[in-house]
């Protein structure tokens, strides 16, 4: 079973990887993040924060579209050109081809976030004041993102295995934006006087995903700014890592069980 | 071309069997409607035979084939491969599978697709090179092995696709309109792969629209129509039933008798010195003869007129259709 997976995943990363609009997706990325460097010059004295905030938005935005525009085709595409109907026929079962498509794209997310993490640590270098242990927080705060992604990607596969490419990308960024938000939605619905909506709102809140729990990490924490008590707790990172593994599996779990019942006519 | 070990056969044992399958799809956005893509469908192949499944557009052949593939879930009936269900994953380690109008991903290579499916069938990484080559070979594209699929015709595709099938020595071969977009030499050589792996023991299930391929391949046949099993049974026992006629060629005619022997006959058409006649039943074939022996006529030969498989198919396909056209 493992084998059939990795095999597929492999070729899911191929597939990936011969795609050009990853690396216009790169290319913009890069740019942006040096471009930070330029933009620091503009501020006096909070050239890291700028950069930082620049190149992990950089990073979590670029990923986020990664994730999506890659993710939505990912089983839509296999079906469309019929290239899944030789694949399943094989003694290959259908959650071993979702399972293996959703790998493929995570290992291609992990490189691309390396890529741009090394673009976003010569962007700081080249200022050169956060020392050594601010380089290495910035590991985590990419981590996180990753997550954030492993979630977002698991979406955009849902979306993928029963709508087309088009609405597939809608719903997924719009989740993406609502899962931002999501501590308001708790908010709200605390607040708000009547019942049924508050009802809603918390129902809301625990369905939809809390992306917001994954930026924890932010500038602040990695420059360690003084009179901002963020420092990054390894118990957080541990429940976002839970609370990521336990989101994916649901959804695709949900996935599979979409493209068990499927007719591919 | 050889492809793998030599299987022992036993003509008997059922390989395919299906009973009462029946898949309907739902049409309409709003109101749905169910369409019966295919009805009851009852068949059986036996191991080692080439068993052609023949249909019009639409007859229901490829909707058995991906039932049989599970790709689709039947509504009612089942079926079962070398004893298995169809949904019994295990059991596809075991078959081929060559879809119609295939597709691969176009960003690999032959090698390098012909090595991610022999990975799914869990072939050991040191035995696939050996395994592709083999198979590139013996489809005719050890030349093409480094181009990407995108940059591949059709025919090409059809030949990676049917390489892509064989891969795991299968012991049914199940190939959906494995003839269409080749040319006659691709033809040629599909035809020789088949009966290549008739020869090995392996059973082929192939629908096709290309009727002369199936003659000349198959031992038996199924015409299915708008999703029902119009007729099924060996080829040459459903083309021998249906003789239509005699061709009696004849020489050294005389005036006389040459009127006679007219009267005898359906259809007479001179030929220099040779006579083609035409009868329609055995009786009459046998009192030509008996009059051109007593004539001392040469008979050149007598000859069957065999309805072919395209006429049989036309005309069992089309007196379908008036009937049910006539009985609405």
């Amino acid at each position: 079973m493992l084998q059939r997976i990795l095999a597929i995943a492999r070729n899911t990363y191929r597939e990936t990887v011969r795609d050009k609009i990853l690396y216009n997706l790169i290319l913009f990325a890069l740019i942006m993040i040096l471009s930070s460097i330029i933009l620091s010059q503009l501020t006096l004295g909070n050239e890291d924060k700028v950069i930082l905030d620049l190149g992990l938005s950089a990073i979590s935005i670029f990923g986020m579209l990664i994730a999506i525009f890659i993710g939505i085709g990912l089983v839509y595409k296999e079906l469309e050109k019929r290239t899944a109907y030789a694949l399943l026929a094989k003694p290959v079962h259908r959650y071993e081809l979702i399972l293996g498509k959703y790998l493929g794209l995570l290992f291609t997310l992990l490189v691309n976030l390396a890529i741009m993490t090394v673009g976003l640590e010569l962007a700081l270098l080249y200022t050169g004041s956060i020392g050594l242990g601010g380089h290495l927080r910035v590991l985590p705060a990419v981590y996180l993102v990753f997550l954030s992604l492993a979630l977002t990607t698991a979406l955009a596969l849902l979306f993928s295995t029963f709508s087309t490419p088009a609405l597939s990308a809608l719903f997924t960024f719009f989740l993406w934006l609502i899962g931002h938000f999501g501590k308001d939605l708790q908010n709200f619905g605390e607040l708000t006087k009547s019942a049924p909506v508050g009802w809603i709102c918390r129902v809301l809140y625990y369905v939809l995903p809390n992306l917001a729990n994954f930026s924890m990490v932010d500038s602040r924490s990695i420059i360690k700014t003084a009179g901002y008590s963020s420092a990054i707790d390894p118990m957080a990172v541990a429940g976002s890592t839970l609370y990521s593994i336990l989101y994916c599996a649901a959804i695709l779990s949900l996935s599979i069980a979409i493209f068990m019942r499927r007719d591919f006519k | 071309m050889t492809i793998g070990n030599i299987r022992s056969v036993h003509p008997a044992m059922v390989v395919v069997e299906i009973e009462n399958l029946t898949k309907d799809f739902s049409i309409g956005f709003w109101r749905k409607r169910p369409i019966r893509a295919l009805d009851e469908l009852c068949l059986q192949v036996h191991q080692g035979e080439i068993f052609g499944f023949l249909g019009p557009n639409g007859a229901g052949k490829s909707t058995t084939i991906k039932l049989l593939m599970h790709l689709l879930h039947p509504t009612s009936g089942r079926a079962r491969i070398l004893g298995e269900p169809v949904d019994k994953v295990s059991m596809h380690q075991r078959i081929g599978y060559l879809p119609e109008n295939p597709y691969f991903y176009d960003y690999l290579t032959p090698a390098e697709l012909l090595t991610y499916i022999g990975r799914l069938f869990g072939i050991r990484r040191s035995d696939l090179p050996q395994k592709v080559d083999m198979l590139l070979e013996s489809v005719g594209l050890a030349e093409s092995r480094n181009l990407q699929l995108r940059k591949f015709s059709k025919g090409m595709v059809q030949r990676i696709g049917i390489a892509q099938a064989l891969i795991n020595d299968p012991e049914i071969v199940f190939l959906d309109e494995p003839m269409s977009g080749l040319d006659p030499l691709g033809r040629m050589d599909v035809r020789r792969i088949i009966l290549s792996l008739k020869s090995r023991g392996v059973t082929v299930f192939f629908s096709s629209h290309v009727l002369p391929d199936v003659e000349a391949l198959c031992d038996r046949i199924a015409i299915l129509n708008k999703g029902k099993l119009q007729e099924m049974g060996a080829l040459d026992d459903i083309l021998k039933v249906r003789i239509e006629g005699y061709e009696i060629i004849l020489s050294g005619s005389r005036a006389e008798a040459l009127e006679q022997i007219r009267t005898m006959c359906d259809e007479i058409r001179p030929m220099e010195d040779r006579l083609h006649l035409r009868v329609a039943t055995r009786e009459r074939m046998r009192s030509v003869i008996e009059f051109a022996f007593k004539h001392e006529l040469d008979l050149i030969s007598v000859s069957p007129i065999r309805r072919s498989l395209e006429e049989h198919f036309q005309r069992v396909v089309d007196s379908r259709q008036w009937a049910v056209g006539s009985g609405q």
